[in-house]
């Protein structure tokens, strides 16, 4: 009985401490993260933890009740839906975000623009050297993101058409990387979320549109992109609250000072 | 009777922990089959093993891993080549030349040195190494099997060293005199007698050597490039079998394809290492029965 | 002089030649050995530039309040506590599951059996398990402790699948210890007419204690230092709050240097911090690696048998 009892309070304490898991996108991660940090300030009894692994994994997990939040860099897929449907889950898309995929190249690299049609050619591997699309000289170094990623799905289907990658491509894990690997090659050309920009690297227009804030905003930047929170039915709790505050003012500030561009 | 009885009892829980290795490694036998062998629901074993396309995630998927093996393979061939005479000719220093108070100081560094943390090879080779090497051969990237290759080769250099070490010790004083005794000089001795002596000694070391490059993950994550073709060049960027694990798994929903095709991957490094492991346990034992016999 | 190394002296004899050229074969002995010292400080070169390289980067941003504050501004300020504590929990539980199993095992082959076939298999179980990648490990934890036993990505998971990377390493070193125990010890044993447990338990393992200690340090610093096995059981990017229990998932140094390096938005501030952690991990390991290893050797100075 005494057992019970203490189990009871161990239970309701748990309760009460308000615990809230996040995971999914490693684009959103920083998002999230920071907006964490912030909410946890101003709410110091709630327990937010955040899990990268990809978008894939997040709603996988959403799917099998094993966290509160989904992060997304891409729209979930029929296939994803109906798993979720099969298992009395609804998810609910919340664009937190917007974020441009900046095709990037080396400061000193005199190309300015790209249209996609190039784009497409140096992915797929039929241009491989520099000159052929009238620019400088040399071996093109492609980047990419690992093939599981919601970065890498995103590009692929908005300016490869879901051809498939050169497998000369070094495919690596994270945004972070391809932004220094960019950096320090002068042949390289990469992609990155707007987030990741800097003025080590140079961001091409793609199709004469250069990825800006407000290009982004207004959906002319043909590689742009919304960026997801997905919650299991319309978020309540704990979970509404977060994203209500990411939705606030305040939030939407941290969106943009992650590098992303505010839905509002 | 009743201490037979406890002795008995205490012999049997021993037993059972001593057997619980065994049951580990089954374990993992168990897990790498049951996770990776549906693959073979999607692609065939030879398609799986010796196709040259990885597309884990386009709709029309690819699971070709031969890219892959021998993105490990050639990393560690490469490092071989550098950490082998190094290693041999350090090993032969220390336990033939050196003086008793430096070989009290060298074996513990070295050992010592066997112990850096895999990630912390993986940021000198990713911030050092790699703009060194892209550099000094003009390469449009840094990043290729050649960094690689330094980084692990420098990572078993302390491995292959002590136990090349070992097997020079281990060599019965009475060959040396033998050959000292008509009058040959010490390089000769060495060259001659104990060298040859330890070659299977020294083929462990090399062997041991192989099966912890191959199995390296996180340094060869970062520094190796990461593109899945099979390019007949040390300068290209590669990718390793571990890397790829490494790389997707966190993002890879349970129970796709491209789930299994990971645990598949895993089988065959698995493999890898145990073949490598049992040949070194061989020649290991043929070598200890030598000198015991001789002794 | 056994038949053998009289045959090889022989050979030897004549291939030598002995009569000439004596200066000549010294000259050759003079460049050999520099040969071999020049490899050696090659080596030691190599092995070196690494630790000086993190301690050059790494020391300017090492300070007490690197050490003991939570990270802020999404992890370009502030310390790395989290990380300290994870990595110290994480060794600490696979220290808790792999000794008392080790040990025993160790007793058991040393102590107990014999040398039969089942004991020839179980002593090729732990070569070969010492020899299984660690990204496997990492795998089998992911599948075994994380979904089967649902303990999900977890301090506990973590620990689990570093015991079973560091078993063979405690198995080993006890083994070794136990081998230098003099058989003298244990006849004294039973002349009092102990019983063989009486014997492990009073004796044995009391004279073995510093080889096993060496065993135990030398396990804590290979699973500190090790990245893949946690990297799907255990770590997480980010958690503003210490691990509660056994089932949080933490954050540690390895993951850690990794995810700064790979991830987040600010490289600028987030690579010095890389090289602290790496310097930090660098100082965690070796520091006890250097511990275990002054062990051993004063124990085996010590001995008086």
């Amino acid at each position: 009985m005494r057992k019970l009892f203490i189990l009871g309070v161990i239970l309701s304490v748990g309760l009460f401490a308000q615990k809230l898991t996040i995971q999914g996108s490693t684009t959103v991660l920083p998002i999230a993260q920071y907006a964490a940090e912030v909410y946890m300030d101003n709410n110091p009894e709630a327990d937010i933890t955040i899990r990268g692994g990809g978008s894939g994994t997040g709603i996988a997990a959403l799917i099998d009740g094993a966290t509160d939040i989904a992060d997304a860099s891409r729209p979930m897929k029929t296939k994803e839906m109906k798993k979720a449907r099969e298992k009395g889950v609804n998810p609910v898309a919340n664009i937190i975000a917007r974020d441009g995929i900046a095709v990037i190249v080396h400061p000193d690299n005199s190309l300015n623009e790209i249209s996609k049609e190039d784009l497409k050619k140096i992915y797929t591997g039929e241009i491989a050297k520099w000159n052929k699309i009238g620019r400088g000289s040399g071996t093109i170094v492609v980047i990419s993101r690992d093939a599981a990623s919601g970065t890498f799905e995103t590009f692929n289907k908005l300016a490869l058409d879901k051809a498939k990658v050169t497998d000369g491509a070094l495919m690596l894990v994270s945004n972070l990387e391809v932004a220094r690997i960019v950096a320090q090659t002068p042949g390289a050309i990469g992609y990155v979320g707007l987030g990741y920009l800097s003025d080590e690297v140079k961001a091409l227009k793609a199709d004469g549109i250069i990825p800006s804030e407000e290009t982004v905003r207004n959906e002319t930047y043909p590689l742009a992109r919304p960026l997801f929170m997905y919650t299991n039915g319309s978020p309540g709790g704990l979970a509404k609250d977060f994203i209500d505050f990411i939705m606030s003012k305040q939030g939407q500030k941290i969106v943009q000072e992650a590098g992303f561009v505010p839905v509002k | 009777m009743n201490r037979k009885l406890r002795e008995l009892i205490v012999k049997s829980i021993l037993l059972f922990c001593a057997s619980s290795s065994l049951i580990f490694l089954a374990g993992i036998v168990i897990v790498l089959f049951t996770q990776g062998l549906p693959i073979l629901k999607y692609v065939g074993i030879g398609e799986f093993l010796f196709g040259t396309h990885w597309y884990p995630t386009h709709e029309h998927a690819e699971f070709g891993i031969l890219p892959m093996i021998y993105g490990s393979l050639i990393i560690t061939l490469g490092a071989l080549i550098f950490a082998a005479p190094l290693g041999i000719l350090s090993a032969l220093y220390i336990a033939e030349v050196a003086p008793f108070w430096l070989k009290e100081i060298m074996k513990p560094i070295v050992e010592l040195l066997a112990c850096i943390p895999s990630v912390v090879y993986g940021l000198f080779g990713v911030l050092l190494i790699a703009p060194i090497v892209q550099k000094l051969f003009n390469l449009p990237i840094g990043l290729t099997a050649f960094s690689a290759a330094i980084i692990l080769g420098i990572m078993v250099l302390p491995t292959v060293t002590s136990i090349v070490e070992d097997a020079l010790s281990s060599i019965p004083k009475e060959y040396k005199e033998a050959a000292f005794a008509v009058g040959a000089t010490r390089w000769e001795t060495m060259t001659r007698i104990t060298l040859p002596a330890a070659a299977s000694g020294i083929s462990t070391a090399l062997i041991l050597g192989i099966g912890r490059a191959i199995g390296e993950t996180m340094a060869i994550l970062m520094v190796a490039g990461g593109s899945a073709r099979i390019v007949l060049s040390f300068l290209k960027p590669v990718r390793a079998m571990t890397s790829t694990i490494a790389a997707e798994m966190a993002e890879t929903v349970m129970g796709s394809e491209h789930y299994y095709a990971l645990f598949g991957i895993a089988i065959v490094l698995f493999i890898m290492t145990l073949c490598f492991n049992f040949i070194a346990d061989r020649i290991s034992c043929q070598f200890h029965k030598k000198f015991t016999a001789t002794r | 002089m056994s038949m053998e190394t009289r045959a090889m002296s022989q050979a030897l004899n004549t291939s030598l030649n002995i009569k000439s050229h004596v200066n000549h074969r010294k000259l050759i002995q003079k460049i050999g050995i520099s040969i071999l010292f020049l490899s050696l400080i090659i080596t030691i070169f190599f092995l070196f530039i690494i630790v000086i390289f993190i301690a050059v980067r790494g020391t300017g941003v090492l300070n007490i309040e690197f050490l003991t504050a939570m990270p802020r501004k999404a992890m370009t300020q502030g310390g790395i506590l989290p990380a300290i504590l994870g990595t110290f929990y994480l060794s600490l539980g696979a220290v808790i599951f792999a000794l008392p199993l080790g040990i025993l095992t160790a007793i058991y082959l040393n102590e107990y059996a014999g040398a039969n076939q089942l004991v020839r298999i179980i002593k090729m179980g732990i070569n070969n398990l010492a020899g299984v990648p660690s990204i496997v490990f990492g795998l089998f934890g992911l599948a075994i402790f994380v979904k089967f036993f649902g303990f999900g990505v977890s301090l506990l998971s973590g620990s689990l699948t570093l015991a079973i990377m560091i078993l063979p390493v405690i198995i080993s070193t006890t083994v070794e210890a136990l081998k230098s125990i003099p058989d003298s010890f244990r006849e004294a044993g039973y002349g009092i007419g102990a019983t063989k447990w009486q014997i492990v338990r009073g004796i044995i393992l009391p004279a073995a204690l510093p080889g096993i200690l060496t065993g135990t340090i030398l396990g804590i610093g290979r699973a500190a230092g090790e990245t893949a096995p946690i990297l799907f059981t255990a770590v997480t990017f980010f958690s503003r709050k210490l691990p509660k229990s056994i089932l949080s998932e933490v954050q540690a140094l390895p993951y850690h240097i990794y995810a700064l390096v790979t991830e987040g938005t600010h490289p600028k501030e987030q690579i010095p911090i890389a090289y602290g952690s790496a310097l930090v991990l660098l100082l965690l390991v070796l520091g006890l690696d250097l511990i275990a290893i002054i062990i051993r050797t004063r124990a085996r100075k010590k001995k008086l048998w």
